[in-house]
């Protein structure tokens, strides 16, 4: 096993790890709003946002799904290591790290059922820039209205059609993380 | 990959006995070693249950037997050389040393280490388990069927 799948935990994972869960939380409870996070640092091509996301939100209980262009054994052992999360497929995962094109289509992802809506996917999207503007945000969390750098429109709002079902998305850039829950409306900025 | 075998039985063994030594023991020992290199942190000590498990007779069903305290750390000394730790209880110092013992002995300092550390724990481990075996031997009893009757 490399050294580079060693290194990159949190330092002091208990501070840190709180630290990046209430960013999580800020970005998911108030849409639009950008957090930056750091402390964490795992092999290319995965952000230190979507690092962060994984060392504080992952486990051995919950299945990752890596699309391709994250899915590489330096990836794989790194997770291993600090995580101990299986690495499963699309439709049996809780969470998915990709960039918005490798991670489609959207559909086998576990939207949750009518009994369960909270069993469903979270997906962490590596995006290249991350910035307040573009698509226009309404809904919880939002005073009046919220701008965001989607990567598209639609499957947002096919997203939302499906409330309380559907998936969340958290949005990483370098060391910026937004996110974007089922119950925001989304319409072209 | 008969190398790597042997390799990998080596460390596991060496593993297994700094886990199970007693800290302080441990302590007393590394201190006349000295000279302990710098280390960073991979994983910091900390703190966990791991369930054991085991299958009666060694073959049967795989049985939960019990959770135990373990705490495990992982650090890379000068060098490049990797230690990890699983160790029981919640002692962080058993875990660092422990990690510290694993990183050293896979760099040339390792025979140096088997001889201070290693050997004796061997040694006075080997000496407990028979101290005992030799009490519980002691007061063993033995049935014997002296007369049946049948003839």
């Amino acid at each position: 096993m490399q050294t580079e799948a060693l290194t990159g935990g949190f330092a002091n994972p208990p501070v840190e790890a709180s630290r990046g869960f209430r960013a999580a939380l800020n970005a998911l409870a108030r849409p639009g709003t950008i957090e930056t996070v750091a402390g964490a640092e795992a092999p290319a091509p995965v952000s230190t946002a979507a690092a962060v996301l994984l060392l504080t939100l992952c486990d051995a209980e919950t299945p990752l799904y890596l699309a391709p262009g994250h899915d590489g054994q330096a990836v794989r052992d790194w997770i291993a290591f600090h995580i101990g999360a299986p690495i499963a497929d699309a439709g049996e995962a809780m969470f998915a790290l990709g960039t918005w094109e490798a991670l489609q289509p959207l559909a086998p992802y576990r939207a949750g059922t009518s009994e369960y809506p909270d069993r469903s996917v979270t997906l962490i999207v590596e995006m290249e820039t991350l910035e307040q503007k573009g698509a226009r945000l309404t809904g919880p969390g939002i005073r009046e209205a919220a701008h965001l750098s989607l990567p598209e429109i639609a499957a947002f709002q096919a997203n939302r059609a499906a409330f309380p079902l559907g998936r969340d998305f958290y949005f990483c850039a370098g060391d910026r993380l937004a996110g974007l829950p089922r119950s925001t409306m989304v319409e072209a900025g | 990959m008969t190398i790597q075998t042997t390799e990998t039985e080596a460390r596991r063994a060496w593993m297994g006995l700094l886990a199970k030594a007693a800290p302080a023991r441990l302590d007393a020992l590394l201190g006349e070693v000295g000279d302990l290199p710098d280390f960073t942190w991979l994983r910091r000590p900390e703190a966990g249950g791991v369930m054991v498990r085991g299958r009666m007779g060694g073959t049967g069903q795989p049985f939960n037997l019990g959770e135990m305290t373990v705490t495990r750390c992982a650090l890379q000394i000068a060098g490049g050389a990797v230690g990890h730790a699983y160790v029981q209880g919640r002692d962080k110092r058993h875990a660092e040393q422990a990690a510290l013992v694993d990183a050293l002995m896979q760099t040339e300092r390792a025979g140096d280490l088997r001889r201070t550390v290693l050997d004796r724990l061997a040694a006075e481990r080997a000496a407990r388990a028979e101290g005992r075996a030799a009490k519980a031997a002691a007061t063993r009893v033995d049935f014997f069927t002296m007369v049946r009757g049948e003839d």
